[in-house]
């Protein structure tokens, strides 16, 4: 199974590399664009065939290493 | 006083903080984060500045993980002195041993230079040297030095007088360099042993080298 974790600032949390990249964007004339967040995708190959438990061990991972909670939020995203 | 000096892979503050303390007159001992004691005799532990683990993932969060950190949070909570400058200060937020995050500067570049800092509140261990309003010129060199924290704990650490020192301009006008939440550059816990800040007050131990400002710094930890 493989597990796909994206983290990215909390809502409210200013993101600075967002903001540069829409910048950039304006710049190329990409007029269209609202709202840029920049975050990070962990994508995990797991050995666990049971869904709940993977979900659960890859849930205390986030809480533990992959996203700074004081700061940033963790979607999980599981692939068989 | 002896003063114990964290090594992680990627640390690269930790001959600079030795050489600080023992011009103070301290005794030193830099320890390897696979250690899992703090010896006992130690006054002050510090975990110095660099590059932990080469900033993974984020500055910080792997080192929290280092065996020696279990050992750090057991001596912070039985008392113990703990001094966190720049990726010490971020691996301590990460560990838990201080509030907030430091988050990629506003303006995403590395600054390192010279910036004044203001002493908020001296009644602490560590600034006791200084003054309440008292301009000190130390370095900063950081990449992730945007200090953030909600409005929540914002208020708790003005409660508790737990902002240490923030940036500022030569008269001690507020002047925010990386987009810290108020201009704060270093804060310590409610019991006022752990110590964080983002400027290296270590570098600052000359004045033919810009500025012995550290100096009254780091001593307030010599007068017990």
């Amino acid at each position: 199974m493989k597990a796909i974790v994206n983290v990215s600032l909390k809502a409210g949390v200013l993101d600075s590399q967002g903001k540069a990249v829409h910048h950039a964007l304006d710049s190329l004339h990409f007029s269209g664009v609202e709202d840029v967040r920049v975050g990070k995708q962990i994508v995990m190959q797991l050995s666990h065939t049971d869904e709940a438990k993977a979900r659960e061990e890859v849930t205390q991972m986030c809480e533990d290493l992959l996203a700074n909670t004081v700061i940033e939020d963790y979607e999980i995203e599981l692939v068989k | 006083m002896k003063v114990t000096i964290l090594q992680f892979p990627g640390t690269n503050c930790e001959y600079d903080t030795q050489h600080a303390f023992e011009k103070l007159g301290c005794s030193t001992e830099i320890l390897w984060h696979k250690s899992e004691e703090v010896s006992s005799d130690t006054d002050l532990l510090v975990v110095a500045g660099g590059f932990s683990y080469g900033d993974y993932l984020r500055s910080g969060a792997i080192a929290k993980f280092s065996p020696v950190m279990k050992a750090v949070g057991k001596y912070a909570a039985n008392g113990g002195k703990v001094l966190g400058i720049c990726n010490g200060f971020q691996v301590l937020t990460e560990a838990g041993l201080l509030p907030g995050a430091l988050k990629r500067n506003e303006h995403l570049h590395f600054i390192s230079k010279h910036h004044h800092l203001k002493v908020q509140n001296n009644d602490n261990d560590f600034l006791k040297e200084l003054n309440n309003g008292d301009v000190v010129n130390i370095p900063i060199a950081h990449h992730d030095g945007n200090y953030y924290i909600d409005e929540d704990g914002l208020k708790e650490l003005k409660a508790n007088n737990q902002i240490l020192v923030t940036y500022c301009d030569e008269n001690g006008n507020e002047l925010n360099p990386n987009g810290s939440v108020d201009s704060i550059a270093g804060v310590c816990n409610k019991e006022k042993n752990v110590f964080g800040l983002m400027p290296h007050p270590e570098r600052a131990m000359e004045a033919i080298l810009g500025s012995d400002d550290g100096v009254k710094m780091l001593e307030g930890f010599l007068k017990a």
